[in-house]
């Protein structure tokens, strides 16, 4: 990044512990039990965070979110920033009254806060001022109330915290359709008529797109603004998922991706869940990936409970997180091959050998997708026998082999390039601006990885490279997933030569475990991008605060500015390099 | 020279549609519906054409796959069930869901809990596959099934499963989790053992003690 190289550059070698003296009467450390970083006063915040980026090198926002201190009657906004040279976080946070929660937008300092902060509005009702268009994101325009609140409760309701007390001992079994009947299972504000609604959200969805007028200069054409809708039930969107266009001719003049549909609210549901029961519903984020998914929850509670699973399993866990790798990042190729036209004969190629792995997954966890396998200080059980036999045979024979034979299939096949090459540019500077993560901040020349930049687990002893691109474009995506898959061949070759025998858990398992109070990020390289949790404990059996911090939804940010000046077709193909999974993107 | 990756890339397409003719080749014809070439088939050594012709054909499942609960019961050798379920709650309050509800028994002269369960009732629906409450119920009463196809006609009558429907006996178990089982017998055994020594330990003491009040 050219702009490094400005005199503030020393500012970037100044160690944090010098921040208070920097910010005399701005910064206040976060002195709470089992917390970390710095609190903020909300009028000082966007001075702060401008100086924080220019002068002290945090470039990169990974996460902006809310959490709802009831008892306090504090909201407070947290934000993980990193510097995209690698290390650990800034951790800021600032607090406003819970009753009237206004916090300055960062949008301008960091653009990646964009869709976050709208999230924080949309399920919290944190009011950010100057953020450029404050809608909705995940929850429709009409709906009442901030359901992430703790007061807010759904139709559905049962209790605040599991295990519900009329499971056990008197076991009182009801169908919760039975009691709360169709119709009556969504709550509308009062004097709110479904028939007569008009979505004003949509007039702000469509007002928000940038206007064109071309009268025609006898050069060009006379042309009229078109704005087409696609999804929310479109083959290319990968689920449910909806891009409004305006288009110039064919060429799209801008877009918004319009999400939620598939929003089940898995932030409310994990803060009622005990800890563990949290770990089957990671697996249903971005459900290719369940493996790495559990990885990033585990670390986030391990941290809190300050435990560390023993080395085998520590080595399971490399090999299964890699394999998911494998899986996630076959699949998308495929797909995006469909995306490109090529319907199904090289996503079917990619499929099979995921299937070989699945196979694995499920001998291993017992199920192929779903795989909860991930436990607090371990895993849910050793490698089955002849398992790492079969991990072998894959690794080391079978998957190099038809790795190679889809670079040949696909890498130098004139169509693919001429669709993809210099298609959905993403520069480095934006990427980083937008919190680009995983292999769309690496396509585009960003060398970040979180294996690299702040290794977790044991992926300090791996030899590995960090596949990078620099055209920023669907191609560069398309071989920076190539690489990695083969990186991660490598890596799980690694692992499987040097795995030692013994346990696979610290201690005993135990169903309802004991978490400090305090709070904890943990976050991986998750096939899609930077995964992170953010969970803060109060001492109790339910986490407090759950959040995600999910790549797909992040990386969607940047997918208007990829499109502009495409033709509407690269828009399906831009979307597939993206590579989204809506469970992780509606949460 | 433009077009030359296209060709390549025909090479391989060719390649795979060759392959599982040279497959069938391989078997004499008996790819499919031969359990022996079947196995192949879903193996890392398995080439061309790899599609699963169910239901003639299903897939092996593995040990570990799990779907929907079930509870074991032990059948005595005077031929009664025994269960092993102590109605403790654990698995209950671990389920993520919360599907699983149970009703305690007591003893109708005391009033006071016995370890059985007068009633056990899994909502299928709901229930997520996820082999938490097997993991964790410290009786080794409740472990996963493989059976996948169960659908019915109507959801509403039939898929809250209660203690008739969940119970199996201990042998069902042995049949589909042999390793598991395996595991477990040997846990309890342990358990036996250690509460029979708890046992000759205690009778020791007292028997200590009435020879020293004897004496
Ligand atoms: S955990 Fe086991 S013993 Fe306890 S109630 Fe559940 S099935 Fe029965
Ligand atoms: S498998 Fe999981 S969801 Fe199903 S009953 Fe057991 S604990 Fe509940």
């Amino acid at each position: 990044m050219t702009d490094k190289e400005s005199p503030q550059v020393e500012g970037t070698t100044r160690e944090p512990d010098s921040l208070e003296q920097h910010f005399p009467g701005i910064l206040t450390p976060d002195e709470r039990e089992g917390f970390d970083g710095y609190l903020v006063a909300p009028d000082k915040l966007t001075e702060f965070a401008t100086r924080l980026r220019d002068e002290f090198g945090y470039d990169y926002l990974s996460s902006v979110t809310g959490v709802d201190y009831l008892p306090d009657e504090v909201m407070e906004v947290v934000y993980h920033a990193y510097r995209i040279e690698g290390g650990p976080a800034l951790v800021f946070k600032t607090q406003v009254p819970r009753a009237d929660p206004v916090v300055p937008s960062l949008v301008g300092v960091w653009p990646g806060a964009d869709f976050q902060e709208r999230e924080a509005w949309d399920l919290l009702g944190i009011r950010f001022t100057g953020h450029p268009n404050l809608r909705r994101i995940l929850m429709w325009e009409g709906f009442e109330g901030h359901p992430l609140r703790k007061d807010w409760h759904e139709a559905y309701f049962e209790e605040d915290a599991k295990p519900f007390a009329n499971r056990w001992p008197e076991g009182d079994v009801y169908r919760i359709e039975d009691k709360i009947p169709f119709g009556k299972n969504v709550q509308y504000p009062s004097e709110f008529t479904p028939e007569g609604w008009i979505p004003e959200g949509d007039e702000g969805l469509y007002a928000g797109l940038g206007q064109i007028s071309n009268d025609g200069d006898g050069s060009s054409l006379k042309t009229d603004q078109l704005v087409v809708n696609l999804g929310p039930q479109h083959p290319s969107t990968h689920g449910v998922f909806r891009m409004v266009v305006t288009l110039d001719g064919e060429t799209v003049t801008d877009l918004k991706p319009v999400m939620g549909y598939l929003h089940r609210n898995h932030e409310k549901i994990g803060e009622r869940n005990t800890y563990i029961m949290n770990m089957p519903y990671t697996d249903r984020l971005d459900y290719l990936s369940s493996m790495s998914n559990n990885f990033g929850y585990a670390l986030a509670v391990e941290k809190l409970m300050d435990i560390q699973p023993p080395e085998r399993a520590e080595y399971i866990r490399v090999i299964m997180a890699e394999l998911t790798r494998i899986v996630s990042h076959l699949w998308a190729i495929g797909f995006l091959l469909n995306d490109l036209g090529a319907f199904f004969t090289p996503a079917l190629y990619a499929i099979n050998e995921r299937e070989l792995i699945l196979d694995v997954f499920e001998a291993v966890s017992g199920s192929r997708m779903m795989c909860n396998y991930f436990r607090f200080g371990g895993l849910a059980r050793d490698l089955p026998p002849g398992t790492l036999q079969t991990i072998r045979e894959l690794i080391f024979e079978r998957l190099p082999r038809r790795v190679d034979e889809l670079d040949i299939y696909l890498t130098e096949n004139e169509i693919v390039r001429s669709r993809c090459i210099g298609v959905g540019v993403l520069s480095p500077e934006k990427a980083v601006a937008f919190s680009a993560a995983g292999p769309v901040l690496r396509a585009s020349g960003i060398p970040y990885d979180v294996r690299r930049a702040e290794p977790y687990g044991i992926y300090d002893r791996f030899d590995f490279e960090v596949a990078v691109r620099y055209g920023g474009d669907v191609y560069d995506r398309y071989l920076v997933r190539l690489q990695e898959i083969r990186e991660s061949i490598r890596i799980v070759q690694q692992a499987v030569d040097d795995i030692p025998e013994g346990e696979i858990q610290t201690g005993k398992p135990i169903f309802q475990v004991r978490v400090p109070a305090g709070e904890a990020y943990g976050r991986v390289e998750n096939p899609k991008g930077e995964l992170g949790f953010y969970v803060v404990s109060n001492g109790k059996p339910n986490p407090w605060r759950y959040h995600i911090r999910a790549p797909s939804f992040i990386n969607l940010t940047a997918l208007a500015e990829m499109c502009k000046g495409h033709k509407v077709a690269d828009v399906v193909a831009i979307l597939g390099s993206i590579d989204i999974i809506l469970g992780e993107v509606d949460r | 020279m433009y077009g030359v990756g296209l060709v390549k890339g025909m090479g391989v397409t060719i390649k795979h549609f060759v392959n599982t003719y040279v497959d069938d080749l391989r078997w004499f014809g008996r790819r499919y519906y031969n359990p022996e070439a079947f196995a192949v088939r879903q193996s890392p050594q398995a080439q061309g054409i790899f599609t699963v012709q169910y239901p003639e054909e299903k897939l092996i499942m593995p040990e570990e796959f799990r779907y929907i609960p079930f509870l074991i019961y032990d059948e005595l050798e005077d031929g009664t069930r025994q269960d092993r379920c102590t109605s403790c709650g654990i698995c209950a309050k671990v389920c993520p869901p919360q599907c699983i509800w149970i009703v305690r028994s007591d003893d109708p002269e005391t009033g006071r809990p016995i370890p059985e369960p007068s009633e056990f009732f899994i909502d299928i629906d709901i229930c997520m596959n996820c082999g938490l409450c097997s993991e964790y119920c410290p009786f080794e009463a409740i472990r996963m099934d493989h059976d996948y196809e169960i659908s019915t006609y109507d959801r509403f009558s039939e898929n809250i499963y209660n203690k008739e429907k969940l119970d199996k006996p201990a042998s069902f178990y042995a049949a589909v989790r042999p390793l598991n089982y395996a595991i477990d017998e040997a846990a309890i055994a342990e358990k036996v053992a250690k509460k029979a020594a708890k046992e000759a330990a205690r009778k020791q003491r007292q028997a200590e003690k009435d020879r020293k009040t004897d004496e």
